[in-house]
């Protein structure tokens, strides 16, 4: 169980919270322009490593605020949280 | 290959057990094949025996980090079944049952396979809807899905005795699907690696794969950098289940798939009371009775990507509180076990069976649940590598799908929803 510090809460234990999925990189501006193969891969492809990943979470049932963090897939260590992203409404990696 | 029977069985209690020969042997690496395969679980091992069976090609080695059989093979439910919902997905793993139900004879090698019907407790009408979806999708690929009333569900599985009127959520139905099946998950690695290996496959153990090497003028694959050396092939198949990104990251190939870890557990053993493999779609758990006499429980995946192959508490609790439920009875269980593995899940939760755009590098990934489709995933994916060109059965399976955004959205009864 991960015990997760709400930018606003503090910590909080994983089942106040729900899994938005992985960060994706900010939906490309000039998409028309783009060859199929990043358009696609934009679309399907998500971040998967063996170590940190970036993910979104919602406190669903605490504050009711999105933010991301950095957790090792390995480990379940939270190795960063940031509300950088928070209010973005398409919650993109900042490139 | 030494024949198992129940002469030899005899001969060798006479012998007190000594003069059995091994089932696969340990040969020295070479340093060139005509295939590698990484991974020696089901779909690895089960794709070397059908490419020396079907196609001829016997000089592969299967290169397996740990030891043979150890990965997800070690670490499933069990359960052989085909009702998918999609038309591109049902003959395949219509294909994978029949192929698992001669598997004991072909291979001589006891799978303790157990073929015991599969029923969805189902306590939603929306689910209810789905599942009769998938009922009329199987009648046209003959997997044979059908609705028993709640009088006949409860008869059926007699443990069953929550989910009344007054509960949070009533039965409302029951579906069957008879050919579901049960069979030793360890049995199937271990008669395809001793299948494979009479005929000439060489199965490495300990030899872990590093990363893809590609030739530095036309780019196609040309063999693997591994903890015993550099090993090269012109033919290489990446079959490792959940790490399968791990390896492809090493030449920045980028396959759409994300690593979940799912969770299982076993009670201890009781008497038999549950002779049906039982699955609550509603309330996210299923269960069967192992040979043993143990109850095999599993239910959803963690939140979030993982590699760690352990059970979260909260997960559990969930899966318990659900199960109970349903079969208060059950309460007074003691669990024993319970473990997790990793499992990969394409963009659209359907399997990939594919070339790449690396040549002589093949894929198969995506296999959530895969368990029951390693007969039909080793068979096509062994036509795939010798011929080059994919199967029928898993032709709607390939990286190609993406590219025209032609997706196969599948969906599990539990898993990936």
């Amino acid at each position: 169980m991960l015990k997760i510090s709400c930018p606003f809460c503090g910590p909080r234990n994983e089942v106040e919270f729900a899994h938005g999925g992985p960060l994706k990189d900010r939906r490309p501006e000039d998409s028309s322009q783009l060859e199929d193969q990043a358009w696609i891969e934009y679309l399907t492809v998500p971040q998967n490593p063996l170590g940190p990943v970036e993910e979104r979470w919602w406190h669903v049932r605490g504050c009711g605020s999105w933010f991301t963090i950095t957790r090792d897939t390995r480990s379940h260590d939270i190795v960063d949280i940031s509300i950088i992203n928070d209010g973005n409404i398409d919650n993109g990696k900042e490139s | 290959m030494q024949q198992y029977s129940i002469f030899s069985l005899a001969r060798n209690a006479l012998s007190g057990h000594q003069n059995w020969s091994k089932a696969w042997r340990s040969p020295p690496l070479k340093e060139r094949y005509d295939v590698i395969i990484i991974g020696a679980g089901g779909h690895g091992l089960a794709t070397a025996y059908y490419l020396a069976k079907n196609h001829g090609i016997t000089n592969v080695a299967v290169l397996e980090r740990g030891w043979l059989g150890g990965g997800n093979i070690a670490r499933n439910t069990v359960t052989i079944r085909s009702n998918y919902m999609r038309d591109e997905s049902i003959p395949f793993y219509v294909k994978s049952v029949d192929l698992y139900e001669g598997l004991t004879r072909e291979l001589n090698y006891n799978l303790m396979y157990s073929k015991r019907s599969m029923i969805d407790v189902v306590q939603t009408y929306p689910k209810l809807r789905e599942i009769k979806r998938r009922m009329f999708n199987g009648d046209l690929h003959g997997s044979v899905y059908e609705r028993i009333n709640v009088e006949e569900l409860r008869r059926r599985i007699p443990p069953l005795t929550g989910g009344g009127p007054d509960s949070r959520l009533p039965i409302i139905a029951g579906m069957v699907h008879p050919s579901a099946a049960v069979c030793r998950h360890d049995a199937v690695a271990w008669s395809y690696a001793r299948a494979a290996d009479d005929r000439g496959v060489e199965i490495h153990q300990n030899t872990e794969v590093m990363k893809l090497l590609r030739d530095a003028k036309n780019g196609q694959i040309s063999g693997v950098e591994t903890s015993r050396g550099n090993i090269y092939a012109d033919k290489v198949a990446v079959v490792v289940s959940g790490h399968t990104t791990s390896i492809t990251d090493t030449i920045d190939l980028k396959l759409p798939i994300k690593s979940f870890n799912l969770t299982a557990f076993v009670s201890e053993p009781v008497k038999p009371i549950i002779d049906v493999v039982v699955n609550c779609p509603d309330i996210g758990v299923y269960l069967s009775q192992s040979d043993k006499g143990e109850l095999v429980i599993g239910g959803a995946p963690d939140a979030g990507q993982s590699f760690r192959r352990d059970i979260k508490q909260h997960v559990f609790e969930d899966s318990v509180c659900s199960l109970l439920e349903l079969f208060p009875a059950f309460k007074r269980l003691k669990l024993m076990r319970q473990w997790g593995g990793t499992l990969d899940i394409a963009h659209d939760a359907t399997p990939i069976v594919s070339q790449t755009d690396i040549q002589g590098l093949y894929v198969s990934a995506g296999w959530w649940g895969g368990f029951k489709a390693v007969p039909a995933g080793g068979y096509t994916l062994a036509h795939l590598i010798a011929k080059n060109e994919p199967h029928q059965l898993a032709a709607p399976f390939t990286l190609d799908r993406f590219k025209r955004l032609d997706f196969i959205l599948e969906a599990g009864t539990t898993t990936a929803t």
